[in-house]
């Protein structure tokens, strides 16, 4: 039974690093600055919470599964809030959200101007 | 705290200190100084992980509040006060420093090759007086936490000192940058409308569980790691949040700038009196075991708080106790007023810009 707890709390904490993982990719492929903050924070805190699941089981009922509670909670506040408080100044600093189709792979090479605007030069 | 095998060990070193060159190289090859500044913090953030790894946790604790925290808000503040973004230098005229830093590099990383390995008992530091710290800290101090006993009591005179340069690094800010706002600034335009409210809520209930965790690492510092350097800057990181969140007007309502200054000297002075007390009862600079005149000590009963070998570790506890507070109040009100020094400049060219 322990053992398999055990490995189901690996098996968790592997998992959230992934979501991490994809959060990360997700950063850094998505067109504009909304898209990049959403997928940041939900992979932040979806991924932390499947660790500090992951890490309960490992661990077992003590009082470590109290502080683990107490990480968990500290997260679910500070990750999504400042989440908005990152789409809440680019709103106010007038980025735009990028609406329509886009090409996920750029075709040949693409040339200085789109990487500029895709990569923080939206601003100006 | 950390139980891992030497292969898996190793590979987490490797891995993280592999993270730090990476960073290290964007920090260099940025052009941006806001992206400069974010990749320190990251830098600090992945440091603070391999410290706990090291066991260091101590070390890790003043690295995440300090280097993510408080120094990514000065150098931002810092870097609002000036430009943004660095000049491209010609190549030509960068040979030289890369020279430079590569030889000193190549300097360093021979001189690392004839360390001691990490932990190893052999070593001149472990062998003589690691050791006889080790072995007679918790006895002679009754602190168990050796780095504690060590910082405290055995080093009672350097810490002293750290806690003076800590002192006058606030007090150079502070003549260069000024002491901060003063208690009566106009009220900001209300641009802002309700947007942060979601920040302010989360603010709110983040800084007294920041504040209480300040004071638990402050006073937990005898049996666990932390102590006063850490605890103080972790309150300072909340009264920090606070002005972030609510803006520096209110800030400086609840906390002067002069009440943050006359803080950063008490501590100094708490900490440099308690030395004085004990060459008065007869013993030498910061010797605690003389912190109490022999008639007081006689009157304390003894085992009291699991003080069982008599009463001479009174005067360590308290030693200790008082000389920490010390140290908490000054890198508490120094890592405030540097905050401040900043801030208030950063409302002046704020509004010259605009």
């Amino acid at each position: 039974m322990h053992d398999a707890l055990v490995w189901a709390g690996g098996g968790l904490v592997v998992v959230g690093a992934l979501f991490t993982l994809l959060g990360a990719i997700g950063v850094l492929r998505f067109p504009d600055v909304y898209t990049r903050i959403h997928a940041a924070s939900l992979t932040d805190t979806g991924g932390a919470s499947l660790v500090l699941l992951g890490l309960t089981l490992i661990s077992g009922l003590n009082a470590e599964t109290l502080k683990l509670g107490l990480v968990w909670i500290f997260v679910m506040l500070t990750t999504p809030a400042a989440a908005n408080a990152l789409a809440n100044a680019a709103y106010g600093s007038g980025h735009k959200p990028r609406i329509g189709t886009f090409q996920i792979m750029p075709a040949a090479q693409p040339d200085a101007a789109t990487v500029k605007e895709e990569y923080g030069g939206e601003s100006k | 705290m950390m139980n891992l095998s030497l292969e898996a060990g190793f590979a987490l070193n490797v891995a993280l200190l592999l993270m730090l060159v990476c960073v290290g190289i964007a920090i260099a090859a940025t052009r941006s100084l806001l992206a400069a500044i974010l990749l320190m913090g990251i830098y600090s953030l992945v440091s603070t992980v391999w410290l706990v790894v090291m066991d260091a946790a101590d070390v890790a604790f003043t690295e995440a509040v300090v280097g993510a925290g408080v120094s990514t808000i000065v150098l931002l503040g810092a870097m609002l006060l000036a430009r943004g973004d660095t000049e491209r230098h010609d190549w030509r005229r960068l040979v030289a420093p890369a020279l430079l830093a590569a030889v000193v590099g190549g300097v360093l990383i021979y001189a690392a090759l004839d360390l001691p390995n990490f932990g190893d008992p052999a070593s001149p530091a472990n062998s003589h007086v690691g050791r006889a710290y080790l072995e007679a800290a918790q006895h002679k101090t009754g602190a168990l936490n050796v780095v504690t006993a060590v910082l405290g009591s055995y080093r009672g005179f350097d810490t002293l000192g750290e806690t003076v340069v800590i002192f006058a690094a606030g007090i150079g800010v502070a003549l260069m940058l000024g002491f901060g706002p003063r208690a009566t600034l106009p009220a900001p335009p209300d641009v802002m409308g309700d947007h942060h409210v979601v920040l302010r809520v989360t603010a709110k209930l983040l800084m007294p569980l920041i504040a209480l965790y300040a004071f638990y690492v402050q006073f937990h510092g005898d049996l666990g790691a932390g102590g006063g350097f850490q605890a103080g800057v972790i309150l300072a990181v909340a009264v920090i949040l606070h002005a972030l969140v609510f803006g520096l007007r209110e800030t400086v309502l609840a906390i002067p700038a002069k009440l943050a200054r006359t803080l950063a000297t008490l501590g100094v002075l708490i900490y440099a009196v308690i030395g004085l007390i004990c060459i008065v009862n007869g013993g030498g600079f910061l010797d605690y075991d003389h912190l109490f005149a022999s008639k007081v000590e006689a009157m304390i009963p003894p085992g009291l708080l699991g003080d069982p070998d008599g009463a001479h570790h009174w005067g360590q506890h308290f030693g200790i106790f008082f000389i920490e507070l010390g140290v908490l109040l000054t890198v508490a009100a120094t890592m405030v007023t540097i905050f401040y020094g900043f801030a208030g400049r950063m409302m002046d060219g704020g509004a010259a810009k605009r």
